[in-house]
């Protein structure tokens, strides 16, 4: 502001009108993001009135915190918070470290035309859809014809109707997640090792530096800053476990475990039209998730020196 | 033997001096390698052999490694259903129109925000990246595209609402900030170039990269959405192919319908192999076209990551 009194009002019109031509770019793109996402934005505040279509969403009438409540008492509250967590911490736990050892892995490879199929083959699975992705899970595991029981069958191990077990939900979501994405995720790992300088990896060998400890000490500090901001990026989505493969990978046997937010409120939503009961559930998810990343990123800040903003 | 012969040279001479460990890691990692390709790849294969081999074989395990009474029974019978056929259609129509405005609208936001002298900047980039983490959520979306904008069930719904993408908005300026000099404007600043035509003319040509990544993206993204299509659209007659995959897949909808009077045990059998059939024929264009475009792919998380 002083800067812009001091060196005159005008100039800073001048520039606007200098580069109108880059305001029209942006023209289509915010029109599109004011009507389709922020105005949902605004729309949330259903989530604090009995929405009734006719009368709009501004028309309808205000009741606090009806709705939240109502969520809160439900015996599905704590029922998919706790699947949504444990999904999601599960997959945390699992899909985070696997990309970077796959990574250091390919980092070691020096026969170029293997690493080459290496890698084209790790990462096709990320271009299967969900639908066929889910399709495929659910025709793998059948007890009666599936292909993975009968490659067990051989080895003499028993296998049960596994998609018709609550308890194996979770297992069966995050190990084909690993199948699905673990080479794909490696690539921003892959690009960060690539610029190694390699002076350093000369010099470690003077030193007397094995693999493993070169591995150890250039490698993986390389890394930390991209791990960084990939966790951070991953703890802001922690309840936001993607609806469309539990969806599909529900059944009326394996529902107690894997009833999720998301799939709740898909449900009480559109299936029930419930609009604002469902509008409250969804809000309440994008509020926690968004305060857990301003945490995460608030934390990071203050430890080390990498954030997102 | 080849060893001795060729002692002088560096890379044997650097073979020799390896140290037992590190041919013991060498060992493992190209043992878990190879491992982990035949993972990747065996259940496409299986996928695959199944959809060309007798049912009856596949459901009593016998095709494993090799496809068994070879016919294509299942491709003949797909052949002959109608609405597999119109999903395909509906599919590369929402994915051509949908990429092309994708397109059109994030690659110019992208290059505007690039530009160090846009007055606002900060703000205008707050705008396009701030519903990366915050959104109104699916039902405020439903209501304003429903009751307000009266597109449910529309084309429009399909390739519009949601084509402004931050993420490619981010990664695209990312390129224009690292790939054209300051000094190029400049320059066509002095030849009186403004700045469409100079975005037109002269960014344009030079961004075919990232033109290509984004594009291949949003192809690759409409192609396996189905999650839009099940929300707003109600007409089977508009239904993307993968909405049609997930009735054929997930619903056993052809199990129940298409062949009345067999055994139980029959449909299954029949059923299975026309759920292998369709995944090749819905998945074909994609893995076939991918190792060839797949450096682009690479190109685009890697222009990503320089900064998230």
């Amino acid at each position: 502001m002083q800067h812009a009194r001091m060196t005159g009002g005008s100039s800073v019109w001048e520039r606007i009108r200098r580069n109108w031509g880059l305001y029209l770019l942006m023209v289509p793109a915010i029109a599109i993001f004011i009507c389709f996402t922020y105005m949902p934005m605004y729309g949330v505040i259903i989530a604090f009135k009995d929405f009734r279509p006719a009368q709009g969403i501004w028309g309808s009438r205000w009741v606090g915190l009806k709705y939240f409540e109502r969520y809160f008492d439900s015996y599905m509250f704590t029922n998919t918070i706790i699947n949504t967590l444990v999904i999601s911490l599960y997959t945390l736990v699992v899909t985070f470290p696997l990309p970077i050892l796959l990574a250091l892995m390919c980092n070691q490879m020096y026969a170029k035309r293997f690493k080459k199929v290496f890698q084209v083959s790790t990462y096709l699975p990320h271009f299967i859809s969900t639908v066929v992705m889910c399709g495929m899970i659910i025709m793998f595991l059948s007890p009666s014809s599936g292909v993975i029981p009968r490659i067990l069958g051989i080895a003499g191990i028993k296998m049960g109707d596994l998609m018709g077990n609550a308890n194996a939900f979770s297992s069966i979501y995050v190990w084909s997640e690993v199948w699905q994405h673990v080479g794909w995720d490696s690539i921003m790992y892959i690009a960060a090792l690539s610029s190694v300088d390699p002076q350093l990896y000369e010099a470690a060998e003077v030193d007397g530096a094995n693999k493993w400890q070169k591995i150890l000490a250039i490698d993986i500090p390389m890394l930390v800053p991209t791990m960084v901001t990939l966790f951070i990026l991953r703890c802001g989505s922690l309840l936001g476990v993607g609806f469309e493969k539990v969806y599909l990978l529900q059944n009326d046997l394996n529902i107690a475990k894997s009833e999720i937010i998301s799939t709740y409120l898909y449900k009480m939503g559109l299936k029930s039209n419930q609009y604002s009961y469902s509008a409250a559930i969804g809000l309440f998810n994008n509020v926690v998730n968004f305060v857990i990343l301003i945490l995460v990123n608030q934390i990071s800040k203050s430890i080390g020196d990498t954030s997102l903003f | 033997m080849s060893q001795i012969a060729g002692k002088n040279h560096p890379a044997v001479r650097n073979h020799i001096r390896k140290s037992r460990a590190d041919k013991t890691f060498d060992w493992i990692i190209y043992t878990i390698a190879v491992l982990m390709t035949l993972l990747a790849l065996y259940p496409m294969y299986f996928i695959v052999i199944a959809s060309i081999s007798d049912p009856n074989q596949v459901a009593q395990g016998n095709v494993l490694l090799w496809p068994k009474g070879l016919s294509l029974d299942g491709y003949k019978h797909l052949f002959s259903m109608g609405n597999l056929w119109t999903g395909y259609l509906n599919t590369v129509l929402y994915s051509l129109v949908g990429t092309l405005i994708m397109l059109v609208v994030n690659i110019p936001v992208a290059y505007a925000l690039s530009r160090r002298d846009l007055v606002g900047r900060g703000l205008f980039t707050f705008f396009f990246i701030f519903p990366m983490f915050f959104g109104g959520g699916l039902i405020p979306t439903f209501i304003i595209l429903n009751n307000t904008f009266h597109m449910v069930d529309t084309f429009l719904v399909m390739v519009l609402p949601f084509s402004v993408i931050s993420y490619y908005i981010v990664v695209s300026r990312t390129f224009f900030q690292t790939s054209l000099p300051a000094e190029l404007w400049d320059a066509a600043q002095i030849d009186g170039c403004g700045n469409l035509r100079y975005f037109f003319t002269v960014v344009l040509p030079l961004s075919k990269a990232i033109l290509a990544v984004i594009a291949l993206w949003a192809a690759v993204g409409h192609w396996n959405s189905y999650f839009n299509a099940m929300i707003y659209l109600r007409t089977p007659s508009k239904y993307p192919l993968q909405l049609v995959m997930r009735n054929i897949l997930i619903n056993n909808e052809m199990a129940a319908s298409a062949m009345t009077g067999s055994a139980a045990a029959d449909i299954n059998r029949k059923a299975n192999l026309i759920k292998y059939c369709a995944i090749v024929v819905s998945s074909l264009p994609i893995m076939t076209m991918y190792p060839f475009v797949q450096k682009y792919f690479n190109q685009g998380v890697m222009i990503g990551a320089l900064k998230g």
